[in-house]
């Protein structure tokens, strides 16, 4: 089984689904077929022929975006297995429910990156929008498993919901990063905005600093030198050696929010 | 098959029979060393034969911090029942006993496989609500909260039912002390090979047993084949001038294990010869129908 490469030729006329172009939906069909698939939003009609040149390539299971766009909404869209790679930006809801594979997207990507993801990992080399990870409206839970990685910034309540799995961001957070958490693991190598783990209830935060303090329910435990955070430094070793080395770090531990359940944990540097 | 002499000591041509177990291991992590191996200790205690202890279980190596998932040194124990239900309930009292309550201790999975035992995942309730579970590359962990900060413990760990106990060598001599030098020069020999452990006190077994009893409810009595007080009264397997007899028991992960604990032990017994050691050595069997592993000692000679 080949994998396919997208060349952009042009901007998008509109918004795009590209929830159709990940590798296992590809899977047994030929270029043609794929050049017809319908990536509309609006009643423009885009197909795939119409935005890119389509080519086999030889790496399985795999598929490549050459040039990127924020009006490509959807990507990984639902994907078990495989590669993505973006060499540019994306839209919003990268990856949303994604429980295998790994997508990486070299530019920004937009608002709900990695939305309720199961499991698989995305990487991205730029900047996240808004609630990277967290839940759609009317949901419930965000993310539930797997990995993620911002290179860049995150922007407001990252992680929101989330149940499951790690988020890293290597540069800083917007306003309410981790609000609502319910469990899962969040490290912030950057500045937190206001509010960090605003109504968290279970789940850690790690946090180099924050540019206006901890909100007023989280209270101080103490210094913490606990066996858990070697574990989770040699895990962030290979994933992002800020984050590891963030982990290694004196770390001061607060627990909260105490406005809700109040099991949360929240480490801050010191 | 005669029997052969190797370095002046007599290899007896028979045959250690041994048992089908279900096996776990744990790797126990400390500050220090000696913590890690007080913990390691007192788990493993008491744990010599499954006829009234439970389980089998022993060290099997010390590790360094580069070997453990914390980087802090650690042991690696195993445990052997002869059932998972016993080895389930054994492994929950002796992590719950004696490893959550030893000083900064840790526990981790010393074992893969896709059947498991519960280790954190039974001992969360502990916390009374204050456990965590934090999932990390693809582990479970549970965190309890205890007096010196937090108990790290992985929820469970891999289970193998290619475990084997009962792999054994009996070393006799003319004096007591040329024995026990033999049969300490054995044990060490034996540390040395992975996935194996000999649960007895200090690697060693003074009162081997036989199956059965004239006494009702006892399933296991002296051998009286080995005891030297008993030669000329009883059906006796020493030679004339034998005065003292020592057994070295083994458990292993794998049958090779135990097949390389008990070639190294006799490898390592025989080098000393009959004055400093042992002057013959033989294996503890009970005519080959009971156990499904037989282990040569004619084949083990390297």
């Amino acid at each position: 089984m080949s994998g396919w490469r997208f060349t952009l030729t042009s901007e998008p006329p509109e918004r795009l689904d590209l929830s159709p172009l990940i590798p296992e939906r590809l899977a047994g069909l030929s270029a043609g077929e794929i050049e017809h698939v319908v990536l509309c939003t609006t009643r423009i009609g885009t197909r795939v022929a119409d935005v890119f040149t389509v080519a086999a390539i030889e790496a399985g299971d795999r598929v490549e975006f050459g040039g990127g766009s924020t009006r490509f909404d959807d990507l990984g869209h639902g994907m078990t297995r495989g590669t993505i790679v973006v060499e540019g930006a994306c839209g919003q809801r990268l990856g949303r429910l994604m429980s295998g594979g790994a997508i990486t997207v070299r530019g920004n990507a937009g608002g709900w990156a990695g939305s309720g993801i199961r499991g698989g990992t995305i990487e991205i080399g730029g900047d996240a929008g808004e609630r990277l990870g967290g839940p759609l409206a009317g949901e419930r839970t965000g993310m539930n498993g797997g990995t993620m990685l911002v290179r860049g910034r995150a922007g407001d309540r990252a992680g929101d919901r989330m149940r499951r799995g790690l988020i890293v961001v290597e540069g800083a957070a917007g306003t309410y990063a981790g609000s609502r958490m319910i469990a899962g693991t969040l490290v912030v190598c950057g500045a937190a905005g206001s509010l960090p783990g605003y109504l968290m209830r279970r789940g850690t935060m790690l946090l180099a600093r924050t540019r206006d303090g901890l909100p007023p329910t989280f209270a101080r435990v103490g210094d913490a030198d606990l066996v858990f955070m070697r574990l989770l430094a040699r895990a962030l070793a290979t994933l992002s050696p800020p984050a590891a080395r963030l982990a290694a770090r004196k770390l001061e531990r607060y627990a909260g929010d105490m406005a809700t359940l109040g099991k949360g944990e929240l480490f801050l540097a010191g | 098959m005669p029997d052969v002499t190797r370095n002046g000591v007599v290899v007896r041509d028979t045959f250690a029979e041994a048992f089908d177990m279900v096996g776990t291991a744990l790797i126990i992590t400390a500050p220090s060393r000696r913590w890690a191996m007080q913990a390691a200790v007192t788990m493993t205690g008491f744990a010599t034969s499954i006829i009234a202890c439970g389980v089998e279980a022993g060290i099997d190596r010390e590790l360094t911090g580069a070997e453990t998932p914390d980087g802090r040194p650690g042991v690696r124990v195993l445990l052997c029942a002869g059932s998972v239900e016993e080895l389930q309930k054994q492994v929950a009292n002796r992590v719950g006993q004696c490893v959550l309550t030893s000083p900064g201790s840790a526990c981790y999975a010393g074992l893969d496989g896709k059947e498991r035992v519960k280790v954190g995942d039974a001992l969360r309730y502990f916390a009374d609500g204050w456990q965590i579970s934090k999932r990390i590359g693809g582990r479970r962990y549970w965190r309890l909260p205890v007096m010196d900060g937090e108990f790290v413990c992985e929820g469970s760990t891999g289970l193998t039912r290619a475990a084997v106990g009962g792999g054994n060598l009996i070393l006799m001599g003319r004096k007591a002390q040329a024995v026990l030098l033999a049969a300490e020069t054995a044990v060490a020999a034996m540390g040395k090979v992975a996935d194996a452990i000999t649960p007895f006190p200090g690697g060693i077994v003074r009162s081997g047993s036989k199956v059965g009893s004239r006494y009702k409810g006892l399933f296991a009595s002296s051998n009286d084949a080995y005891c030297p007080t008993l030669r000329g009264v009883t059906k006796s397997e020493l030679e004339q001038d034998a005065t003292s007899v020592l057994e070295i028991v083994i458990d292993g992960l794998t049958s090779g294990a135990v097949a390389d604990a008990m070639r190294a032990g006799l490898a390592a017994a025989t080098e000393l010869g009959p004055e400093r050691g042992a002057a013959w050595i033989g294996a503890g069997n009970y005519g080959g129908n009971l156990g499904k592993h037989h282990y040569r000692l004619m084949e083990l000679l390297a």
